[in-house]
């Protein structure tokens, strides 16, 4: 009631401008809270701004007054909306003597500037002064301050003096200075090393809430460097039984349980130092075995402790007997009720599986409940579990359930997550090609832009590898069903670019391999994915490249080619692309196109994409070219550095090329000039009109399609292509170039653009290709697939029954369900009570609808005000009589209510109900009502001073006068 | 460690806000816009738990007001539904059954106990009755600043009389 008083006293002084809130500041609130929208919001507080920027800035302003100010300037901050030009102001009043007005400023700075503001430097010379102060209420402040604003560079500024202040005879000020300290660990560990003996001092406080502040940075540290604080796990047990044992002061008790937070912190430590080091974890058997007994599991407290007991157990060198318990425990939380007990035991059980994997076993009735379960994150939880203890057995069951769940939802962040398991897992465990496939379509189809690119190289070199065996037919059955879907999957809106890209190359690789589909056919499609697709270049030239397979195939194969009116519109306007890429690309089709049967097929052998490409990169066929050339007086080659000025331009751009380009080529680019010189290539001026002829074109073996065969090799075959390329590199101002280099790092170039596509997949897939191969080898434990086939083979049925039972069970236990909630959610003794807190909701649900259209809805405090004069007289039937016919009033208004649901379990239980029901509702929270008199009363004081000051909230929301606790 | 606790009402609209981990305005205006769709919308049976950008979001309601803290992957949600309960229970000992007004008129006073309780993203006391006494102790502070401006501006007022 005191309390009451000193607040009412406040608001009262509010009233007459007095110490933090103005007239003006309560009308903003009050203004603020009525707005109906986020827009109206915003205009009121853009005047505010404005009101502050211009108060701010006057000159002289009363101490009280600008602090006034810099509250509102929080509040509007707070809001969203930018104060910065009030930040300067702040800063100075942590230079005020008065601790009153420092320790706004203090606040105001803590909540508007993050440790890189330029500000900061202006305040740590205050935080100096006071953190050497007398009066520890003002270190405490400063050492707010510094946990929040001190960055690395700041550190050493204030070190000496938090260091001194953790021998503080005020425990306030040890506990925040070590929390301090802990903070720049985590900001700048090695400013700090040296003084990390004196946490293990503070462990020791007499103080507890010292030793359970100290425990946060303790754990930090011991989760960076176990070793090293083997020693204290003896000290931590002791604590640990202690605690347990109830020796703190009452005051740490926490519903019942004593020092709960501090029992979880030693936890979370033990755990840390007992995994997998057999002796520490002898030490703390005992007095986890107690936790588990003494903690009361019908209080949320008590679970949390319960959890993280299970945590440590499922981290420490195993024990049967609390594995055991742990089991237990888990089982009791998959039982519960409470969606938040069944979240915790199936991540508790993901834990467990993993040192007993049998445990499972039990539980997979409640883990298919979970996982069906309209909750997302439950669901959420149950799929991490099931990624855990996914195997080859039941892999597509889990996957597929993955995958329709990925389809379903739209936040990308975790569609990203389950994609990414998906592929894991198939990769991992996929039992046939074909399945694989098969998911990963589905994965591209869905979330192809959120999947690494790797993994699109990945399925490529799987569909070209095919399946590691001697089964050819397979491998092509698998190809032309790939082939096949692809087509399917073509005459879909919207691909994802990787996707398309996968399409492509595996079009123009197989797409007319099996004579199902014709050439033209093939080609079409091509076309069209790069007209549909015009503004992603990648796609485009995915799609230029599979034309020119497609093109090279029938011409190797003797058939005459015609290409589509599309293509050649699609391949002119190419070949005067921005994209350089594209243009060649598209001139290497044009050229292949020209050549004859035996070049073509040389270049672009069938189905060679998995062909080791060996290059002779000390390019030995020019030899005897070279020694030709010298013979006949050609100059020597000089190499690039050598050179001078004008052509380092030209290295440069050389260099800006591979700059952009894959990384492992670079190195290869340059080395070639410098091994060339030795073999003497000739100069510039010769070879510039004529092309080095190739003794044996196809000693460089490009076996990827996607790289066309250097220059070189189609020159030594056609004058006309030459003259083209010829052109194309005056393009690029490749003149003064020696021809051998041109050559070479076009060579390179396109190298680096084929080997740009497939690289990824050729070096870090070969490993996961391993694995799968190696899959197929590995045993399939029987227990297991037992436990498996018995999760999910039957999964259907055991599905759907528990899925009945539950549609059952609803109505007629929902009540129980409700107040159950209300229980755990909120403590509250009573059902009655749990009650009480509806009724507000329901007008407050009304408030947008209801409030506005209807000028007749209750007014909220003129019923508060019924309540209060005849108190008695709530609890008799007749208010009950008066008071009803309003609540059925808001009833009708919200037709149907069926879109209430969310609202409050009262509202959807009485919707459900027939209207005599909803009278006896209404009744019993009247008579619930009167039983929560006292706290009504209470607000309804609140109210009346309120409005005194005449900032009476006049929209109707007795929400805010509703007790947060009840 | 707790990256930003924040205090949303049923409407939507901000009651506090606390950053332990630097988020510009631009970002923090962004996470209460997605966090308040993605909570306000959640039916009353669920978890009070919250799946967000690879962090979770411990959140529970009180009448009508939503106390959030958003917490790392391998935090434990339970104690962090607790912490929020303690705070709350502190807020309802020091402004005596609590209610949302409270909050939004004393938003400082809120922020001043949240100091006690949390700091740096860390639960500092876990005590009821330390946190209360040193807000007692600022406060008491505040009472005899009161009375001396009290005073003095009696002596100004009547100096210039």
């Amino acid at each position: 009631m005191e309390q009451l008083k000193t607040i009412g006293r406040e608001l009262a002084m509010g009233s007459q401008g007095g110490f933090y809130q103005s007239k003006e500041f309560l009308d903003l609130v009050k203004s603020i809270g009525e707005a109906r929208s986020k827009a109206e919001e915003d205009r009121i507080v853009l005047g505010e701004i404005e009101t502050l920027k211009r108060r701010v800035s006057e000159p002289d302003i009363p101490k009280r007054k600008m602090k006034e100010y810099i509250l509102r300037l929080v509040y509007v901050e707070m809001l969203g909306h930018d104060a910065s030009f009030g930040y300067i102001h702040a800063v100075k009043m942590t230079h005020d003597d008065s601790l009153l007005v420092k320790r706004t400023g203090y606040l105001a700075v803590t909540l508007f500037l993050n440790e890189d503001h330029d500000l900061i430097i202006l305040i740590v010379n205050t935080i100096q002064k006071d953190l050497k102060s007398d009066n520890y209420l003002v270190v405490c402040a400063a050492l707010n301050a510094v946990c929040k604003l001190i960055n690395e560079e700041t550190i050493p500024a204030v070190l000496p003096q938090v260091v001194d202040l953790l021998a503080h005879p005020k425990e306030a000020v040890r506990k925040k200075a070590i929390m301090a300290l802990h903070r720049f660990y985590q900001k700048s560990p090695s400013s700090v090393s040296h003084l990390v003996s004196n946490f293990r001092k503070r462990l020791c406080d007499n103080d507890p809430g010292v030793m359970g502040a100290t425990l946060c940075p303790l754990f930090e540290l011991v989760s960076t460097d176990v070793n090293s604080y083997k020693d204290l796990v003896i000290s931590f047990v002791s604590i640990l039984k202690q605690v347990a044992e109830r020796r703190l002061p009452k005051a740490y008790d926490y519903h019942q349980m004593p020092a709960p937070f501090i029992q979880i912190k030693l936890l979370k430590i033990l755990a840390l130092l007992g995994s997998g080091d057999k002796q520490a974890s002898e030490n703390m058997y005992t007095v986890v075995g107690d936790i588990f007994r003494k903690c009361d599991s019908s209080s949320n407290i008590g679970n949390a402790v319960l959890y993280e007991c299970i945590c440590c157990v499922s981290s420490i060198y195993p024990n049967p007997k609390l594995l055991e318990s742990a089991a237990d425990a888990i089982s009791r939380f998959l039982k519960s009720d409470s969606h938040n007990l069944k979240y915790m035991g199936i991540d508790a059980l993901g834990r467990l599986i993993k040192i007993s994997p049998e445990i499972a076993e039990q539980h997979q009735l409640a883990v298919i409940d979970c996982l069906e379960d309209p909750d997302d994150t439950l669901k959420r939880k149950t799929f991490e579990l099931l990624y855990k203890m996914t195997k080859s057995t039941n892999v597509e069951v889990i996957v597929d359930r993955m995958i329709d769940y990925m389809i379903s939802i739209n936040d990308n962040h975790y569609k990203t997550e389950i994609a990414s398991r998906c592929v894991e897992l198939a990769e991992q465990f996929a039992p046939s090609n074909q399945w694989f496939i098969l998911i990963m379509n589905k994965v591209f189809e869905h979330a192809g832009d959120l999947v690494n690119i790797k993994v699109a190289h990945n399925l490529m070199r799987l569909i070209a590898e095919g399946f590691g065996e001697d089964d050819d037919s397979a491998d092509s059955q698998l190809r032309s069903s790939a082939v096949d879907s692809y087509l399917h999957i073509l005459g879909e809106p919207k691909i994802p670019s990787v996707f398309l890209q996968l399409i492509c190359w595996v079009l123009g690789e197989y797409g007319t391999a099996d004579g199902k589909y014709s050439a033209s056919y093939i080609t079409g499609k091509l076309s069209d994915v790069a007209e549909a697709y015009s503004n992603d270049e990648t796609v485009k030239a995915y799609a230029v490249t599979a034309l020119m397979k497609i093109y090279a195939f029938e011409i190797a194969a003797g058939r005459k080619v015609d290409m589509l009116p599309e293509c050649q519109s699609l391949m002119e306007q190419f070949l005067a692309s921005h994209s350089t890429d594209l243009q060649q690309r598209a001139y290497e089709l044009q050229a292949v196109i020209g050549l004859d049967a035996h070049a073509v097929e040389s270049i672009m052998p069938s189905d060679a994409s998995c062909e080791d490409i060996e290059v002779d990169k000390a390019l030995s066929f020019l030899n005897g070219y070279i020694q030709d050339s010298i013979e006949k007086g050609a100059q020597p080659y000089i190499p690039e550095s050598e050179r001078s000025g004008m052509l380092n331009i030209s290295n440069f751009r050389n260099q800006d090329h591979h700059g952009a380009s894959s990384h492992g080529l670079k190195f290869e680019a340059y080395e070639l000039p410098k091994q060339t010189v030795q073999s003497r290539i000739p100069p510039a001026t010769l070879a510039s009109t004529e092309f080095v002829p190739v003794p044996e074109p196809m000693s460089v073996r490009e076996s990827y399609p996607t790289t066309i065969v250097p220059s070189a090799s189609s020159d030594a075959e056609s004058t006309e292509l030459k003259l083209r390329l010829d052109g194309v590199q005056k393009k690029w101002g490749r003149q003064t170039h020696s021809p051998a280099t041109s050559t070479s790092s076009s060579t390179s170039k396109k190298t680096v653009n084929g080997i740009k596509q497939v690289d990824g997949s050729n070096t870090s897939n070969s490993s996961t290709w391993e694995t799968y191969d190696s899959r197929k080898h590995v045993e399939i434990n029987s227990e297991k697939q037992k436990l498996a086939a018995s999760l999910f083979g039957g999964s259907s049925k055991t599905e759907k029954k528990p899925a009945t039972g539950h549609k059952i069970s609803k109505p007629s236990s929902h009540m129980v369900e409700k107040s159950h909630v209300r229980k755990s959610s909120m403590e509250i003794a009573s059902e009655k009570k749990a009650l009480v807190h509806q009724p507000p909701d329901l007008l407050d649900f009304g408030e947008p609808t209801v409030q506005s259209s209807d000028p007749p809805s209750v007014d909220p405090f003129k019923e508060l005000e019924g309540l209060l004069e005849p108190t008695t007289q709530l609890g008799s039937t007749a208010a009950a009589a008066t008071n009803s016919p309003d609540i059925m009033g808001l009833f009708t208004e919200t037709p149907g209510g069926t879109h209430n649901k969310d609202d409050s379990d009262i509202l959807s239980s009485l919707s459900k109900q027939p209207v005599t029901n909803m009278v006896g509702g209404a009744t019993s929270t009247q008579v619930a009502q009167s039983s929560k008199g006292p706290n009504r009363k209470d607000s309804l004081e609140k109210d009346s001073l309120v409005r005194q000051m005449g900032v009476t909230p006049s929209s109707p929301n007795p929400n805010l006068f509703k007790d947060l606790l009840g | 460690m707790i990256h930003f606790v924040l205090l949303i009402s049923r409407q939507g609209k901000v009651r506090l806000t606390k950053w332990y981990s630097p988020y510009s305005q631009k970002e923090r205006t962004k996470v209460i816009r997605e966090l308040g769709g993605v909570i306000l919308s959640r039916g009353p049976k669920l978890c009070n738990f919250v799946d967000w950008r690879g962090f979770k979001v411990v959140y529970k309601r009180y009448a009508s007001l939503y106390f959030c803290m958003c917490i790392d992957q391998d935090d434990n949600e339970l104690e962090v539904l607790e912490i929020i309960h303690h705070f709350v229970e502190i807020l309802d000992r020091y402004f005596g059954s609590v209610c949302e007004l409270d909050l939004i008129f004393n938003f400082h006073k809120a922020y001043y106990i949240l100091d006690e309780l949390l700091l740096a993203g860390e639960l500092q006391e876990t005590s009821k009755k330390t946190v209360a006494r040193l807000i007692a102790a600022q406060d008491s502070l505040v009472e005899t600043a009161k009375e001396q401006q009290g005073s003095i501006s009696n002596i100004i007022a009547q100096a210039t009389k």
